[in-house]
């Protein structure tokens, strides 16, 4: 049975499971004169026999269906003559797709080599026996799980509490999914990190000045080697980002202090949502404005004014990508700002100060940590920024510190050395799981510290 | 005394400069707003203008007569004889009827007036009644892209026009005489991606979307509303509580591109699911989306007062009874907002999914959440890169749509907020 209709049947059981607990319950209730001397509900009980009889049968399902995979390829792999095990995790999936299009018919077994069209047969077997073998233990164990919790209800048993024990369980592990994906996060960057490292040296990764992953298909090809510097990715990263935060942050900051301090409640009341719209456009509409629309009009100016200016330079991708995070700087400059106490912009007016020398000797020094922490937040988030950079900024690695030149960035390289097909064991691919542990570690550090320096000015107010 | 009219003085003269100073720091915040709101309106005037070309489409009228002869074909009941038959003759015959002044070496010129799918409408159109074998009837096609572009962007200069003087002298001739003609491009909504931009749509792209963000609302919602009754109401104070609020608040500001890393090496590497599919791109926006839907579902929790949970204890209530009986039913308008902002987040979102291999060129929208399938967003991203404009063009279309949906989303959860939120 197919694990979605296997989901199905499980659902089913658990529903009758839970009629007949609520029946039982109120069965038993009878003879002792009515429901009230049970010591929950029926319902709970219900509840109770329903969780016994679905919950193991799921768990299993959901191993079973997780796992299944990767134990038939070891199986299958491990089945071949020695002289046809791949080797490399690359070569075994690229060999388990083969097996697998034998297997259902797509491809003809004579296309391929003996051992595979052989293996094919005792993969689609062993799938077979797979399904025979979760079907079987999936539905046993609703069955007798389920009866169990049933035959076990009697007017003593305080249902209510097991339910909502099983039911707090729930809860804690959905909050323990937040765990669970940074873990993911960590352990499929890190391990990728270090096979990296076996392969490019750690001092050529970071100061390397070259940055060239092209891998040679064959090994006596010219340039076989490919250059894994990321100095060029890392200034390029930081010279887009700081043209976007010379955009938003005089923006984003002038504006919120003029909708804080000046605006009246009409004008703040229109103008707010109107600049949140600009953080709710996709990026994927900003990467098309700036590679459409700004980059080439760029190029244009420039050469009307004299200046070389490549049609995907950095300025385009950094001016967009400011525009993109305005609303972040203006919304955390605007709570800090707002967030300085009344009584200190009282004392400086009533002694006679202007309101901008209010606001500019006054409120900005005190809202200075908190303006500082947005503008890490903002950082972080044009560090990490992926779909403008791929559109608008350009893929080759320079190292330059011209905005009118093309830079490449840190995601664009993840985005380009993974999308398509390759093989997943290149140092190629890898690279980019270096990139992005890099990236993680960078965007962690901002957030960390800007948090920190957020709440800390937060408690010196509170 | 004189010192203080000295100084009294001194103000006086540098407050002119002073409220000047005042003036400039308004104007200041003022240009910084208006800057900001003119981004967003060059923004919205440049996609609308790019794109509203692209719900248009070219269509072009002939009087096509199904002669046997022409096609090479007897009995258009036999399948075998309709699949071997020649349907582009009598499309060449019928453009060399409408453009009299065609002669036999124009027939190249000709054929490429007419879409390439054209022999296939008309193939399929007989199939479905072939009583019409040996009619003449009238019927319209969609142009050749290049008469498409041509039609509707003569005199641009970015467009490069592909027709030759005598193929646009024809086309001017059709256009006046009603035969070409420009409508709302249906074909945009109801195809899926094709190679030939007249062709190309949209639906597949939604279609994947709207699986994939199924996935997402369904993992996401009760697992974020879960988790945010667990910290609000049930998380003991101790080191993991502390934990898993570090952990939601970073995963909130890791970059999504991250997500998609973990996607491809978890997801389908580990656990070895297919790649480009919805049930995949669903859980790995689940898990972007998440801290997102959590900590606006404990803001509204918290916004529940207490004075409700200890009338509900004071009755004997438990703590589970309290929570689900009470404070959830009130916190729901709360939590469903900030569920259907983060959908649209979600729905936005274009990075991880490029990296899980959503990027494939898919015709046939997709049947199920195991179907190889792209989204709207990436659509966007794959036409943009195209070098043909006329790709460009539906890119921007395709933007139009997709925010469209966004905005409905966010006008939603606006709506929902004034309409169904209750202030204590």
């Amino acid at each position: 049975m197919q694990p979605a209709n296997l989901l199905l049947l499980t659902i089913v059981l658990a529903v009758v499971a839970y009629g007949l607990g609520y029946a039982r319950s109120r069965a038993l209730a009878m003879p002792l004169g009515g429901i009230r001397h049970l010591k929950s509900l029926p319902g709970y009980y219900g509840v109770r026999a329903a969780v016994w009889c679905g919950l193991p049968a799921l768990i299993i399902l959901a191993l079973w269906a997780m796992f299944e995979g990767k134990v038939i390829q070891m199986i299958v792999i491990g089945s071949l003559p020695p002289d046809a095990v791949p080797d490399s995790a690359g070569r075994a999936s690229l060999m388990m797709s083969e097996i697998a299009n034998v297997a259902n018919g797509s491809l003809p077994p004579a296309m391929v080599d003996g051992p595979v069209a052989q293996s094919a047969d005792l993969f689609k077997a062993l799938q077979f026996q797979s399904k025979m073998y979760m079907t079987g233990l999936v539905i046993s164990v609703a069955l007798l799980a389920g009866f169990v919790g049933w035959i076990r209800i009697s007017p003593r048993l305080n249902a209510r509490r097991q339910v909502e024990a099983v039911l707090r369980g729930f809860f804690f592990f959905c909050a323990g999914v937040a765990i669970l994906t940074t873990a993911g996060i960590v352990f499929s960057v890190v391990f990728e990190t270090i096979r990296f490292f076996d392969r490019v040296p750690f001092l050529e990764f970071f100061f390397g000045t070259s940055w060239s992953p092209q891998v040679a298909l064959r090994a006596d090809q010219v340039g076989a080697e490919g250059a894994f510097g990321m100095i060029p990715l890392f200034t390029g990263t930081l010279l887009i980002s700081a043209i976007a935060l010379l955009v938003a942050v005089p923006i984003g900051l002038l504006s919120a202090i003029y909708l804080s301090e000046y605006a009246n409640k009409h004008v703040r009341s229109t103008a707010k949502p109107i600049m949140e719209m600009l953080a709710g456009i996709p990026t994927v509409v900003y990467g098309f404005f700036a590679a459409l629309t700004v980059a080439p009009f760029i190029a244009d100016v420039a050469s009307s004014i004299g200046l070389e200016a490549s049609s995907q330079s950095a300025l385009a991708a950094g001016l967009v990508m400011g525009v993109m995070i305005i609303p972040f700087v203006s919304s955390l400059s605007d709570d800090v700002i707002n967030a300085v106490p009344q009584t200190m912009r009282d004392g400086s007016l009533a002694l006679g100060a202007t309101q901008s020398e209010t606001m500019k000797k006054v409120i900005f020094p005190a809202a200075l940590p908190g303006i500082m922490g947005g503008i890490l937040l903002a950082a972080s988030r044009a560090i990490g920024e992926t779909m403008i950079v791929v559109m608008a900024a350009g893929l080759a690695a320079n190292l330059t510190a011209n905005p009118l030149e093309t830079v490449t960035t840190v995601t664009v390289q993840i985005v380009t050395l993974l999308t398509g097909d390759q093989e997943f064991d290149s140092a190629k691919t890898l690279a980019a799981f270096a990139l992005g542990a890099m990236l993680f570690i960078v965007t962690l550090l901002l957030n960390v510290l800007a948090l920190k320096i957020v709440r800390k000015y937060r408690e010196q107010y509170d | 005394m004189t010192d203080q009219t000295q100084q009294a003085e001194q103000v006086r003269r540098s407050l002119k400069q002073r409220y000047r100073k005042e003036r400039r720091f308004r104007a200041y915040g003022i240009l910084a707003i208006a800057l900001a709101l003119s981004a967003l309106a060059v923004l919205f005037v440049d996609i609308i203008g790019k794109g509203y070309t692209g719900l248009m489409k070219t269509t072009i009228t002939l009087e096509v007569t199904l002669d046997p002869d022409v096609m090479y074909l007897d009995d258009p009941t036999d399948p075998k004889q309709v699949r071997m038959a020649d349907f582009v003759a009598p499309l060449i015959v019928a453009a060399d009827k409408a453009l009299p002044g065609a002669t036999e070496e124009d027939q190249d010129a000709l054929r490429r007036l007419i879409n390439p799918y054209a022999s296939t409408e008309l193939r399929e159109a007989l199939k479905k009644n072939p009583q019409w074998m040996g009619t003449t009837r009238t019927m319209t096609f969609l142009a050749h892209s290049n008469v498409d572009v041509y039609v509707k962007h003569q005199g641009d200069t970015a467009y490069s026009i592909k027709l030759t003087e005598q193929q646009q002298a024809w086309v001017d001739d059709l256009v006046e005489r009603g035969l070409v003609d420009t409508s709302f491009n249906d074909v945009f909504f109801t195809n899926g991606d094709s190679r030939d931009p007249a062709k190309a749509g949209i639906l597949g792209a939604v279609v994947g979307s709207l699986l994939t963000m199924i996935i997402t609302l369904v993992l996401s919602f009760p697992i974020g509303v879960a988790a945010a009754i667990y910290l609000e109401e049930f998380a003991p104070k101790n080191r993991v509580t502390d934990f898993i609020e570090v952990n939601i608040n970073n995963l909130a500001a890791v970059p999504s591109i991250i997500f998609g890393l973990l996607g491809l090496a978890v997801f389908i590497n580990l656990f070895g699911l297919p790649r480009s599919v919805p049930f995949v791109g669903g859980v790995v926006l689940t898990l972007m989306t998440l801290p997102t839907i959590i900590i606006s579902s404990r803001a509204a929790i918290k916004s529940v007062p207490p004075s409700i949970r200890e009338a509900a204890q004071g009755v004997g209530a438990s703590k589970m009874q309290v929570v689900l009986h009470h404070v959830l039913p009130l916190a729901m308008p709360g939590m469903m907002t900030g569920s259907i902002i983060g959908m649209a987040q979600a729905l936005g979102e274009t990075a991880p999914l490029l990296l899980i291999g959503m990027v494939a060129f898919i015709v046939e929208p997709p049947t199920g959440f195991f179907d190889a399938a792209t989204v709207l967003p990436v659509q966007v991203f794959l036409w943009s890169s195209s070098p043909e404009l006329a790709f460009i063009e539906r890119a921007s279309a395709a933007i139009m749509v997709l925010l469209a949906f966004l905005m409905s989303m966010n006008g939603l959860a606006i709506w929902m907020r004034r309409r169904l939120e209750r202030r204590w």
